[in-house]
């Protein structure tokens, strides 16, 4: 049995159709993600494997349970972190935490060892109310929250969205440790670094998964060739190497521009020398592998 | 060169707690500046007291050629801002929205209309004149608002995180809105957490419990700690903040 089986899901708000016929399977035991920008449908997806809202069409079901008739039982074995914190802002750290396990009727000290390397980090201010936490600190104990009753599927909507770097270093660190749990974990994330922690991901846009792989797959398929070049003055440079007629694409990345040229060219000499006509000097083409947000963009353009 | 900020030992405490701890830097004229910390470095109270929106404890600090003590107001008239969080109402139509930015930053009724239809040209928004903003995709919204914090042409623009969340192809069409914007003569000023767009930026200053750490052209952060990335950099910089912001 599969942890979680989606079969040609749908869902409308009014005239928006957040999902439009989604369908996935995750293993037991996996960490999986849902990659894509906001309006995706990432949240609508959460909510419906979470039985907090009911599809238009199609079939979710979490470790064998359906979503529509046995919510009640999947309620039992799941936890779910929204995107928003939603936590009692006027109750403490400790009483959030005594209240979520009160709610599943288990004890703190029955799953501690769970929550331990993470709970640890706010227990020093566990009589703070958890509206006067930092943003870091909410995060910490939403995630103790969701795991106090030792559910078998974790399902977790932007745990890590507008947190900086190393704090998300951080915390996909305590996911890789939580998934040794034996914990099947679903994080969905707009930063498309993250996917490359996941064991599978799928990349969402406008309601659709546009495809479903481990990271590393997802690159192999990347069936163009794809250039970096670097110059002096790079938004000159982007500018020109689009006016460039041999240009299929061109992004900024970081400190270089990523090309793809037009008819599966073999050489990017012409550019170069189009480049150095337009002043930019020697600028030297190097062959890459694509990366996720090389991807990401292909998929969406088709 | 033209400096649009100059910070001078800038220091802001709420109680006992120093939020930011005495920062001096200076920003040019058509710049593009990142500045990046991890949450809870500072960069917030820094930016507030920059947009004159909460006073500095002690030091001194001018943006715009306005002093943000003493003439708070003309700095935010001469600023503009934008955030991710917040930015355009959802319930006004483009134009309603537009007007109402153009009117608040003390623009005259002609010039809003006469600028507005240029905007809209240029951004190929003719036919959304009347579109409710909720109703937008996320991109255009976008656009919209980051054209909106400009209308005004002020000499420096604010934006908050401004790429959260979005698809990486939006993301970069943002930041060429941003060099169009250069292009003009505007100052940007940058906040984001994504650490390839910091290379998109003239110089980036680094933020580390309420201190600045480092400030440099990417290129030199890059060398300075011999690291592959402006990730590499931030990482080095960042984990040895004491402060339990996160």
């Amino acid at each position: 049995m599969k942890a979680i089986e989606v079969k040609g899901l749908k869902k409308k708000y009014r005239k928006t159709e957040a999902i439009k016929g989604v369908s996935f399977e995750v293993d037991k035991g996996e960490l999986f993600g849902i990659i894509g920008p906001d309006g995706a449908g990432k949240t609508t997806l959460f909510r419906i494997l979470t039985t907090l809202i009911y599809p238009d069409e199609g079939e979710a079901r979490v470790e064998g349970l359906d979503t529509i008739k046995d919510y009640k039982e999947i309620r039992h074995i799941v936890g779910y972190m929204p995107g928003r914190f939603s936590l009692y802002q006027d109750l403490s750290v400790e009483e959030n935490l005594t209240f979520f396990a009160t709610v599943f009727n288990t004890t703190i000290e029955e799953n501690y060892h769970l929550i331990e390397d993470i709970y640890k980090q706010i227990e020093p201010f566990k009589r703070r109310k958890a509206g006067k936490l930092s943003g870091g600190m909410k995060q910490k104990l939403a995630l103790s929250c969701a795991l106090i009753h030792k559910p078998k599927v974790l399902f977790l909507d932007e745990p890590t969205t507008g947190v900086d770097p190393v704090s998300r270093k951080e915390f996909w660190g305590m996911l890789k440790k939580l998934k040794k749990e034996g914990i099947t974990i679903v994080v969905s994330t707009p930063y498309m670094d993250e996917a490359m922690l996941c064991d599978r991901i799928a990349l969402i846009s406008e309601g659709e998964i546009m495809k479903i792989n481990s990271p590393e797959g997802i690159i192999d398929e990347y069936d163009s060739r794809l250039w970096k070049i670097r110059g002096e003055d790079m938004h000159r440079l982007l500018k020109d190497v689009r006016e460039y007629e041999g240009t299929e694409s061109c992004y900024a990345f970081g400190d270089s521009l990523h090309i793809t040229l037009k008819g599966g060219e073999e050489s990017i000499g012409g550019l170069e020398k189009f480049a150095e006509e337009k002043g930019h000097g020697k600028i030297r083409g190097e062959e890459i592998r694509a990366n996720i947000e090389d991807c990401f963009m292909k998929l969406m353009k088709k | 060169m033209k400096k649009v900020i100059e910070a001078e030992n800038l220091v802001k405490k709420f109680g006992d707690f120093t939020a930011v701890d005495n920062i001096t830097f200076q920003v040019n004229e058509g710049e593009i500046f990142g500045f990046l910390g991890a949450n809870g470095a500072g960069k917030t109270t820094a930016m507030r007291m920059l947009c004159g929106l909460s006073k500095p404890t002690s030091g001194e600090g001018r943006v715009a050629g306005y002093d943000i003590g003493k003439e708070a107001e003309k700095v935010k008239a001469n600023i503009g801002y934008m955030s991710q969080k917040f930015s355009l109402y959802n319930d006004l139509k483009v134009w309603e929205n537009i007007r109402l930015f153009g009117g608040i930053y003390g623009m005259g009724s002609d010039e809003i209309k006469e600028k507005t239809d240029e905007l809209l040209k240029r951004l190929n928004f003719e036919n959304e004149k009347n579109t409710m903003v909720k109703s937008l995709p996320l991109g255009w919204k976008q656009k919209l608002a980051f054209s909106v914090s400009i209308f005004h042409n002020p000499k420096i623009v604010f934006l908050d995180e401004p790429t959260g969340g979005v698809d990486p192809a939006t993301r970069r069409q943002f930041w060429e809105l941003i060099y169009e914007a250069t292009d003009r003569g505007i100052t940007v000023f940058v906040t984001t957490h994504y650490m390839d767009e910091a290379e998109y930026c003239d110089r980036v200053s680094i933020m580390v419990d309420g201190r600045i750490d480092a400030l440099e052209s990417p290129m030199k952060l890059r060398e300075t700690y011999d690291a592959k990335n402006m990730d590499e950099v931030f990482y080095q910089l960042a984990r040895t903040a004491k402060r339990n912001g996160g």
